[in-house]
């Protein structure tokens, strides 16, 4: 076999192993997919009931809570990053990475300071390679978070809005994450969660013309606003964390299924490509033998005469 | 027959419950309190605790609630809790060895949520 063709038949081989690897990661980012959103869908009963209450307290009393009152003149704000642990997920992480720092520049524009959060090793490495300063970090749950895992990020996040600016509490809370629009559509947004806006909460819960009953509170309007917006805020998040791992997995099949198109592609043109090398070959060996005999054919009939 | 009320108890992650109740019992953190048909519209803060439903169809149903919320309006009332889970779903053997684990290490809440599991589990037998 000639050194050309041999050179096309390894690098066939290779891409041909390449593209059985990229075609599993598909399948595998697949099946999460519709996991991912199983547990979004699931999740949902909860976030909606929990809204409502929201509202309910909210509308219903006078009462003023750290977590809904507007700073007058914020200063310092949170921003918590959610991207992933593993990346092979197309421009997943960068676009949540590039819609945190528009957000984080338009924060400084209006003068306030901005403490990052990072959830993922990806968001992690990329604010450490710059070495920019991460107020907190949480990493090995992105593929498959649990409530137990929002919880975790949300303590410090409640922590730090409760405290006082002055002792290094922050006003504002923003959230970027990758919202799960469909399997094709993915987009990174950046909504502030806290303070509450209740009027936007309620719009977003409450059919028109529906009237909000009103409650009796146990034990007290206080006492309910301040046990359920702690668990108002660990909800979204826990909502957002899931959405972003749903995402995660539309983003690596979506990579996965063009890698394996790619690969595809290659594998034709190199075959083409050996292809043409062994015909050359074959054509050459022809020509030689041809070449050959008539050769010797000349020379057995000189040495008759 | 009688009025009925409907509910849906929710964990975080999933639905645990739901259907027609005549009665639901649950501990908010200023002590039990029971929900009938009929009852003025409540928001209340829930103790972990065994949350006893009475269904439409006379049979009990028993959760164990770790935290959360109690609302009723409409004759509907949901049960929103960080973790639930009902009493069959609760392995008694297990539920036993973390409680004494939990003794043994005098972790207080994981001691406490030991117990409503195992009272929530004995309730319904």
């Amino acid at each position: 076999m000639g050194a050309q063709l041999r050179v096309y038949k390894r690098r066939i081989r290779s891409v041909t192993a390449t593209k059985k690897i990229t075609k599993a990661m598909e399948m595998i980012a697949a099946s999460r997919v519709v996991k991912a959103q199983r547990k979004v869908a699931a999740s949902t009963p909860y976030a909606q009931e929990l809204t409502r209450a929201v509202t309910a307290v909210g509308t219903g009393s006078n009462t003023k809570h750290p977590l809904t009152t507007e700073a007058e003149n914020p200063t310092r704000a949170a921003v918590l990053l959610l991207t992933s642990d593993r990346g092979l997920a197309g421009a997943f992480n960068s676009n949540a990475i590039k819609a945190a720092e528009q957000l984080t520049e338009r924060l400084e524009r209006e003068g306030k300071q901005v403490d990052t959060y990072i959830v993922g090793r990806r968001g992690v490495a990329h604010y450490n390679f710059r070495e920019r300063k991460i107020a907190e970090s949480f990493t090995g749950f992105t593929d498959e978070p649990s409530y137990a895992d929002a919880k975790k990020v949300a303590a410090p996040l409640i922590e730090a809005i409760e405290k006082d600016t002055a002792d290094g509490g922050v006003d504002e809370l923003h959230i970027v994450y990758t919202e799960f629009v469909s399997m094709m559509t993915q987009t990174a947004v950046g909504p502030r969660l806290l303070p509450l806006r209740l009027d936007e909460v309620a719009a977003e819960t409450r059919k028109k013309d529906e009237i909000l009953p009103l409650y009796d509170f146990e034990p007290s309007a206080e006492d309910v606003l301040d046990a359920l917006l702690p668990r108002y805020v660990e909800s979204r998040i826990y909502n957002a964390l899931l959405q972003s791992a749903a995402s995660k997995h539309a983003a690596t099949r979506r990579a996965m299924k063009s890698a394996t198109d790619n690969a595809g592609e290659l594998i034709n043109t190199l075959s083409r490509l050996a292809n043409a090398a062994r015909q050359a070959e074959i054509t050459q060996e022809i020509s030689e033998i041809v070449g050959g005999a008539s050769a010797l054919a000349d020379a057995t009939a000189g040495s008759d005469n | 027959m009688a009025a009925e009320l409907h509910v849906e108890l929710v964990a975080a992650d999933r639905q645990v419950w739901s259907g027609e109740a005549t009665l639901v019992v649950a501990r908010t953190t200023s002590g039990d309190i029971g929900v009938m048909p009929g009852h003025q519209p409540l928001l209340g803060v829930l103790e972990s605790g065994p949350v006893t439903i009475r269904t439409s169809d006379g049979a009990t149903v028993v959760a164990a609630v770790h935290g959360g919320f109690i609302s009723f309006a409409d004759d509907k009332l949901s049960l929103l809790a960080e973790v639930a889970e009902l009493s069959d779903e609760i392995d008694v053997q297990r539920v036993e060895r973390e409680l004494e684990r939990a003794k043994a290490e005098g972790d207080a809440s994981a001691e406490r949520r030991a117990d409503v599991r195992l009272r929530a589990a004995t309730a319904a037998r």
